[in-house]
Order: C-alpha cells, then sequence, then structure tokens
C-alpha cells in the first residue's frame, strides 16, 4: 500500500470514526518473511459489542489477535484502542539512544570544561557526581519506561508500539488458544496476577508491609474470588491450576483476564474442545460478562453454533485477508465465505 | 478423628505433636515477621550452645564454632539473594558471585589504608548494596530478552568478567594482592556491654550477632517480597513468560527488580565479608562462589526461604568443617589408600555427587517450598485426563467432518504457513506453541538473536 493510500484511508477512517468505537484497525499488514499472515485488515470493534473473527485454519486470525495484544509488531497498519494509537509500527526509535546518553554526556563535557577552566574540586567532584547519577537514571528510565519517559517520547516524535502489558493496562484481557495458565500456581494467585496492574504495591511497600499494601492484598483476594465465583469456579481458589478439569482452565484463563477490568476481552477459541454443555456454559458466560460487566469481546472461534448464536458481528479472514464483514446471517450467506469454507467444488 | 477428639479432652494436649505443630504453622502463617525473628533467634541460641557440646566442641573450640557460623552467613546471605533470582523469577544466573565482588570492593573503597578513606561501617553497608543493585540492574538489562541456557551463558561471561576487571584494574584494586587492612565494623558505642565498641580480628561473637540480624531483616523483607504482588509475579515469569505479559505484567521491570534485589543481598553479603575478612582479592569472587551458592539454593530448596538458608548453611558447615575433620581423622587411621585422601579437595566432586542425587531422589531440595512438594508431588489425576480426551468424541460429527474438509482444502496452505512460520520465527522469535522469545514489543525487527529462538 502507497503511503498516500494509507494517508486517504487514515483520514476516511478518521471522519467517520464513531464515539462507540473501542478498537479500530486500519490497514493492518503482517508479514513473516516472504508470508504475508495478515494483509490490510480493516477492523472496528463498537463498544459493548460480541464481534468474531472466523476462518479456516491459517487464515491469520491469531495472528491478528496477537497484533491486537500487542504481541507482535505489524508490517504496517495502525490500531487505536480507546481513541488512542496503541500499535503501529515504531517510527523514529533511533533517536531514542540519543536520550539514553545524551544527558550524561554533555553533563560531562560541563563537568571537563569546569576542569580545564579551574574551577574548585569539589565543584568539578559535584559535577561528576551528578552526570553519573543522571546517566544511571535516564538508562534505568530507559529500561523501565514510566509514563513520564512516554510522554517525553511522544513530545520527540518517537513513537514505540505498546507491548502486551501496555494493552493490558490499557484496557485489554485475553485469553489463549492453547491454554496458558501459570499450571503450578493456584486459580487464586492466577486472577491475582491478573489483577497485577491493577494493584499498586511497590517492592518497598510489600518490604515494609505498608497498611496500605494490606488492605490492597485483602481487596485484591477478596475481589480475584468474586471473579472465580463469577466465571463458575466457586472455592476451587485453592487448587493448583493444573489441577483444574479442562473446562474449569478456559474459565480460569477468562478469570485472569478480567482481572485487570478490561474494556475488550480478546477470547482465542474459547470452546475448543469442550463438549457440548460445557460450550453451552461458556456461551452463557460470555453473555454475562457483556450483560454484567459491559464487556466487549472478540472471539476467535471454530465452533459455528458459537459463532452464529453469540456476534453481533461477523469478520472472515482468509489467506490474510478480510473476505466478508456483517451480522452472522449475512456472512452465512456470503458466496465468498461459503467457497473459502467449502471449496468452489464442494456443497 | 484422633487429633481432634484429644483436642476436645484435653484442650491443650502439648505432647500430640502434630497439634502443636500445627498451631505453630498456623501461627507462623499469621505473624510471619514474628515467627522469622523468633525462629532466628532461637537458632542462633541453638548453634551457640551446639558448639559446646561433645561431639561438636571436638571439631572446633567455641571462638573458631562462631567465626565459621558468621562466615557461613556470608554463604546464606547469598544463598537467599540469588534464591530471588533463580528460586522465584527463575532467570538462572552463573554469575552472581560479581555481585558479591561490587559490595566488597565498594567498602574496601570505603574504608582501608589503601584508599585513604575512612567512612563508617553501617551506612558503607547500604551503599554497597546500592552499587551491587545498580550492577545488578545494568547488568540484568542485556540479558533480559534472553531464556534458560542463553540467559545463563551470558550472566556466566559477567560473573567472569568482573573479578577479571578487578585483577586487571591494578592501579585501583591492587590486582591479585587485592586491597588490605579494611577497617572492621562498630557499630554500637563502647559503654554497651559485650557488643559495644570496635570489632577486633578476635570479637567472633559481635561479628555473629551481627550477621544473625543481617539475616533476620533480610528473611523477613524477603519473604514479604515473595508473598507480595511482586512475588508472584516472579512465579508468574518462571511459569510462563508471556502469558504474565499478557496478564499485564511488566516482565522488563519486574525481572530487572529481581536481578536488583539478588543483587543487594549479595551487596550486603560483600560488605560485611569485606570487613570480616578485611581483605578483597579478585580470587573471593570467581566461578566456584557463583556455583557453590547455587548449588546451595537447589540443594537447599529452590524458592523456600527457610530452606534456602538452612541448606546453604549446613553446606557451608560441611565443607568448612567436616571436611577438614574427616581428613585428620582418617589420617590418623592405619588404611592404606583413604588416609590419603584429601577430602577438602574433593569438595566439588561431593557437591557434584550430592546434585545428581539429589536430582534423582529428591527434586525438589532438602527443604521445598510447599508449592514445589505440590508441583512435585500430585499426581495427575486420571480422571480429568479421560475427561478432557472424552471431549472428542462428544463433538458433534458433522462438524468434525467440515473441520476435515476445511483441514484438506488449507493443507496446502498450512505447508506453505509452516515453510515460512519457520522462517519467520528466525526473523521475530516464535511467541505462540510454547516457545518464547523476545520481550513482546520490543520492536527489535532485524532480530535473529540466537537466544531468542528456542527455550
Amino acid at each position: 500500500m502507497t503511503a498516500a493510500a494509507r494517508a486517504e484511508l487514515g483520514m476516511a477512517a478518521a471522519a467517520e470514526s464513531a464515539p462507540g468505537l473501542l478498537l479500530e484497525a486500519r490497514g493492518v499488514t503482517k508479514r513473516f518473511g516472504g508470508l504475508v499472515a495478515v494483509n490490510r485488515v480493516d477492523f472496528t470493534i463498537p463498544e459493548r459489542s460480541i464481534v468474531s473473527l472466523i476462518g479456516p485454519n491459517g487464515a491469520g486470525k491469531t495472528t491478528f489477535f496477537n497484533i491486537i495484544a500487542g504481541i507482535y509488531d505489524p508490517t504496517s497498519g495502525e490500531i487505536d484502542f480507546r481513541g488512542r494509537r496503541m500499535i503501529a509500527r515504531s517510527h523514529r526509535t533511533w533517536r531514542e539512544p540519543f536520550l539514553w546518553v545524551l544527558p550524561a554526556v554533555l553533563l560531562g563535557l560541563v563537568t571537563a570544561a569546569l576542569s580545564s577552566a579551574g574551577a574548585p574540586f569539589p565543584v568539578v567532584l559535584l559535577m561528576a557526581v551528578v552526570a553519573t547519577l543522571v546517566g544511571i537514571i535516564t538508562l534505568l528510565a530507559a529500561v523501565a519506561r514510566p509514563p513520564s519517559y512516554q510522554r517525553l517520547l511522544v513530545r520527540l516524535g518517537i513513537f514505540r508500539s505498546a507491548r502486551p502489558n501496555d494493552m493490558v493496562e490499557a484496557g485489554l484481557g485475553r485469553t489463549f488458544q492453547n491454554i496458558r495458565l501459570f499450571q503450578n500456581m493456584t486459580a487464586l494467585e492466577n486472577v491475582l496476577v491478573g489483577m497485577h496492574c491493577r494493584l499498586r504495591a511497590t517492592w518497598w511497600d510489600a518490604m515494609l508491609s505498608t497498611p496500605r499494601d494490606r488492605a490492597e492484598e485483602r481487596r485484591a483476594a477478596a475481589r480475584a474470588e468474586e471473579l472465580l465465583t463469577l466465571v463458575g469456579l466457586h472455592g476451587r481458589g485453592g487448587e493448583l491450576a493444573k489441577n483444574l478439569p479442562y473446562g474449569d482452565q478456559r474459565r480460569l484463563e477468562v478469570a485472569r483476564a478480567l482481572g485487570s477490568d478490561p474494556a475488550l476481552l480478546l477470547l482465542d477459541e474459547p470452546t475448543a474442545g469442550m463438549n457440548p454443555r460445557e460450550t453451552q456454559e461458556m456461551m452463557a458466560l460470555i453473555r454475562k460478562l457483556r450483560a454484567e460487566l459491559g464487556l466487549t469481546v472478540l472471539l476467535i472461534e471454530h465452533d459455528m453454533r458459537v459463532v452464529m448464536g453469540i456476534s453481533d458481528r461477523v469478520t472472515v479472514l482468509d489467506h490474510g485477508e478480510k473476505i466478508a464483514e456483517g451480522t452472522p446471517d449475512e456472512v452465512r450467506r456470503d458466496p465468498k465465505v461459503i467457497e473459502a469454507y467449502l471449496g468452489t467444488g464442494g456443497a | 478423628m484422633s487429633a481432634s477428639a484429644a483436642v476436645r479432652r484435653g484442650g491443650m494436649n502439648r505432647l500430640d505433636p502434630g497439634g502443636v505443630r500445627h498451631r505453630i504453622a498456623k501461627f507462623s502463617d499469621a505473624h510471619r515477621s514474628t515467627s522469622i525473628v523468633v525462629g532466628m533467634v532461637l537458632f542462633s541460641a541453638l548453634i551457640f550452645v551446639l558448639a559446646l557440646v561433645p561431639p561438636f566442641s571436638t571439631f572446633l573450640n567455641h571462638q573458631s564454632w562462631l567465626n565459621t557460623f558468621a562466615s557461613a552467613g556470608v554463604l546464606v546471605l547469598l544463598a537467599l539473594g540469588l534464591n530471588v533470582v533463580v528460586g522465584l523469577a527463575g532467570l538462572l544466573d552463573l554469575g552472581y558471585a560479581a555481585f558479591f565482588a561490587f559490595g566488597a570492593y565498594t567498602y574496601a573503597f570505603a574504608a582501608s589504608p589503601f584508599s585513604g578513606n575512612d567512612f563508617p561501617f553501617l551506612p558503607m553497608l547500604f551503599v554497597g548494596a546500592a552499587v551491587a543493585a545498580v550492577f545488578g540492574v545494568l547488568l540484568g538489562a542485556p540479558t533480559l530478552r534472553l531464556r534458560g541456557d542463553y540467559l545463563a551463558i551470558m550472566t556466566l561471561g559477567f560473573g567472569e568478567i568482573v573479578p577479571i576487571v578487578f585483577l586487571n584494574a591494578e592501579p585501583y584494586t591492587q590486582g591479585t594482592n587485592g586491597i588490605g587492612g579494611i577497617s572492621r565494623p562498630e557499630i554500637l558505642p563502647s559503654w554497651v556491654p559485650f557488643i559495644g565498641g570496635p570489632f577486633g580480628a578476635l570479637d567472633n561473637l559481635k561479628y555473629f550477632l551481627l550477621m544473625i540480624v543481617i539475616l533476620a531483616v533480610t528473611m523477613v523483607l524477603l519473604y514479604r517480597l515473595q508473598d507480595s504482588r511482586i512475588g508472584r509475579a516472579w512465579t508468574a515469569i518462571r511459569e510462563d513468560e508471556l502469558a504474565a505479559a499478557a496478564s499485564g505484567v511488566n516482565t522488563v521491570t519486574t525481572k530487572l527488580l529481581a536481578f536488583a534485589i539478588g543483587a543487594t543481598t549479595a551487596g550486603f553479603a560483600g560488605v560485611y565479608s569485606a570487613s570480616k575478612i578485611t581483605i578483597v582479592s579478585p580470587n573471593q569472587f570467581y566461578f566456584t562462589v557463583s556455583f557453590t551458592v547455587l548449588a546451595m539454593v537447589v540443594l537447599g530448596g529452590m524458592g523456600n526461604i527457610w530452606g534456602v538458608a538452612f541448606g546453604a548453611f549446613v553446606i557451608y558447615i560441611i565443607q568448612s568443617v567436616f571436611l577438614t575433620y574427616l581428613n585428620t581423622f582418617f589420617q590418623a587411621l592405619p588404611i592404606p589408600i583413604i588416609s590419603d585422601i584429601n577430602f577438602v579437595q574433593y569438595q566439588f566432586l561431593l557437591y557434584g555427587v550430592a546434585l545428581v542425587l539429589m536430582m534423582l531422589l529428591r527434586p525438589e531440595g532438602l527443604f521445598p517450598s510447599k508449592r514445589v512438594q505440590r508441583v512435585l508431588h500430585t499426581p495427575e489425576d486420571p480422571s480429568l485426563v479421560a475427561a478432557t480426551a472424552g471431549t472428542v468424541d462428544l463433538t458433534a460429527e458433522q462438524e468434525l467432518e467440515a473441520e476435515r474438509l476445511a483441514a484438506e482444502r488449507d493443507l496446502e496452505t498450512r505447508e506453505a504457513l509452516e515453510a515460512a512460520g519457520d522462517a519467520a520465527e528466525e526473523a521475530q522469535g516464535p511467541y505462540e506453541e510454547g516457545a518464547l522469545g523476545a520481550p513482546p514489543g520490543s520492536d527489535e525487527e532485524t532480530g535473529g538473536h540466537p537466544g531468542e529462538l528456542r527455550r
């Protein structure tokens, strides 16, 4: 896609950007070597909707998912989440290393100048110490990237695509296609890890066991219990995640994702490998999440009954390209979709 | 039934070991810091007395025992710190002695005739720890993108570089000779009986008590950290780094914090050790130290603070006292070959054998944490496995058929994908399907670092 075309597309999308859009992806492309896994996909998720992403195996669904979750950087295209540009190809990052060394180098030069100008020793020593400290602090900031540092980057026109934890902080929760719980932690601890970025205790809070820290831990544990109850794991908090039955593990993954109070929940094949009853329960749970928590849900799903039964909108990917989009009924009747799934000769 | 009946009948039946143990466990869970302090006081009183009891009093005299205990404390402290990095956060660090060196050299620069400074001990204890922490972060930062073997090799490299730098920076460190004549600490004013005044070369009791205090404080702080949000994040990263990131854990800062906390503890150990031995030289900080401490952590029980501490203590006592004693014992015997063996020389052979046996017989270590014990000794519930397998039959047949058709239709595509996927993994590092690469979003598009490819 040419730069002009992309700009045009971006402008058009910005013009019609309705206030009710939670996530807006424009021209998202991901190349792995020679393979184009996702090709110029435009995609929007309205608030409080349940949107499904379907397609044959290898259509690029999970890759697209991972781009939204901040795991892959897109090759081109950009994604706005809650009105903020979160994901795009990083640019002008070459400026960043200068940011790390320039303050210390400048201070070092000043120190050297003072020294050669015959300034008294304590002054030179003080400057040298300050330069060293500034160097260490900027390096630490570069590694830890606190919000103030990120604001500075924006001001300098440096853009870095969001990391997964940035996306979680912004309000995105996700589950994995092949369950990735913390197997050797208890169910409750799994949910508490999910709440990590909403807890404020620092390492010194924890070490000093401040009242703030203890109160927060109590509140967190209570909230985690609530979430376990919500997904139907009441009283199972003490069990190791790996000892839970398969369906419960899937539900625990949802509870963990809910820990960060997300606005958008990404579910990657939430009913894979479930029996019909568990599938029904999972569908009921997804509906309940929208009704009770006001969540927006993006689903990848192979089970057509789930997709057709629950979705407000369905987007179909094939070979990395969007081939259809619309309500479940529209998509079901779309000839391109039928072809993608069953082939031209099939029926 | 019998336990509860006994409690009901006897009220406080102190002879019932289960009951007392249970109550101690309950108390220690509720008042962890208090119980650690009480435990440390009891333990130190116990070994203090132990050194007077016959079999032990024959090995060394009382003063030498106290001296040995104080030296053992240095290794216990190191093991506690390494336990944070290896046991909790799961980052295999083979160059841990480097941070020990930073602590020791900091104090050597701060209080020795060679440097001409003589700063007091207590503030320098924290300065040394802070210096070690900064280097912990600086040396930890480049390793953040690596995992497993690659991380271990890189930390090994740093661990080798640091003492060699101290060795070669001769104008500042006196090279092999090291910096000698380091000041001994003075904590309390001289009018305090027994423990006041400057520490002398023979004041083993003062050194011993100082170590006990440092250890107790460190253990309390580490326990609190382990049970906090930070400790959970470390465990989560050890379990599954990508899932941790996708749950909102900032893996970069969390891992760096683990390195920093581990290095801080090593810094304390370094300053204390320098003030006790009064000389620092590079040969105190080579790989053998890192390896010994790692062996202590593994043997003691990774992830369990008390276990690691006790494991390190026992191993140090064995290597420094009992092996020497074995030498003298067997040399006195008229057995031809055995009496010629120098057991101290075979120390690392014994470590190796102990580690092999441990991994075979008791992989969780001597004193495992509850979690690890549960993990290693909970059998997989066969009914769960069956239930999972059963779902395949329950899926509607026509869906399977549709899936099969789709799969056939896409076979070509998938083959192409797999071929391309391999190339992609080299470029990007695989994120799904188990193998993990660089911290996400770290847009190193040029990628291709060997450490990112496979676990």
